[in-house]
């Protein structure tokens, strides 16, 4: 499951104050534990419930998943350009395994 | 004459099956409805929801409730005075109500996000936005859901 996440950003140099748009698709079956298996049991809920952007350390949006997000979310979401530095997007799993992407953005 | 007394029993059978299906989702419903207004009155804290300020965009009609696009947004300044700390997104006619729960800053520049969801069958989607200064808004949005999208 270790696959890398896809992340888009609208503007990788922005002023400052600028609104940044991210886009984020990461590949992930997020099994709902609602479903049934072959042999009439419950396959067991394992999802991706924490999703927390930073940029140049600071968190700047997250969000709390639960099992009624779709299997490979999509993810979108704005911040206000104030500093240059890496745009760190993290997922976590059920299971405390962390899916990390990374983005650049220079604020002039 | 044959054919005649087969359509009225088909209609009488039809009838009755629908009757049955029809209570079966109103109880589920009622259910997952009373789960719904729990959860909006835990995360409101105690406050009455107003209704506005909050935009959700779906489709009015879902072919196939696995991925639904789903995008809130909140009318705000972002300001550090006045700004939305949290937004929670629920479906009242799914197993679990909770959907997602986006959390904003001022850093965040504007009260705006999107992702795609499950649902079940058609149904009312409520987001509720609580604000810095713990005023709390909602918007709804009934989904028309073709293929429900939990699995059996």
């Amino acid at each position: 499951m270790a696959t890398k996440p896809r992340i888009k950003l609208d503007k990788t140099q922005a002023k400052k104050g600028d609104l940044v748009e991210v886009k984020a698709l990461v590949q992930h079956t997020m099994e709902s534990g609602q479903r049934k298996g072959p042999d009439g049991k419950p396959i067991p809920r394992k999802i991706l419930n924490k999703f927390v952007c930073t940029v140049n350390g600071k968190e700047v949006f997250s969000a709390d998943f639960e099992p009624a997000i779709s299997a490979n979310p999509y993810i979108q979401f704005k911040f206000r350009a104030a500093e240059s530095g890496p745009v760190v997007l993290t997922w976590t799993d059920d299971d405390g395994s962390k899916i990390v992407g990374e983005e650049k953005i220079t604020v002039s | 004459m044959n054919f005649n007394i087969n359509r009225r029993q088909a209609l009488t059978i039809g009838a009755g099956a629908m009757v049955a299906a029809t209570a079966g989702f109103a109880d589920i419903a009622l259910a997952d409805k009373k789960a719904a207004d729990e959860a909006i009155a835990k995360f409101a804290g105690g406050k009455a929801p107003v209704a506005g300020k909050v935009k959700l965009d779906l489709p009015e009609i879902a072919e196939n409730g696995n991925t639904v696009p789903m995008m809130v947004a909140v009318d705000s300044p972002m300001t550090a005075q006045s700004h939305v700390t949290e937004v929670l997104v629920l479906a009242d006619g799914n197993p679990a109500p909770a959907v997602v729960k986006f959390h904003f800053s001022p850093a965040s520049g504007v009260a705006e996000a999107a992702t795609r969801i499950r649902l079940a069958k058609t149904q009312n989607i409520i987001a509720v936005a609580k604000m810095n200064d713990g005023s709390v808004f909602m918007g709804t949005k009934q989904v028309k859901v073709t293929i429900g999208g939990c699995g059996g």
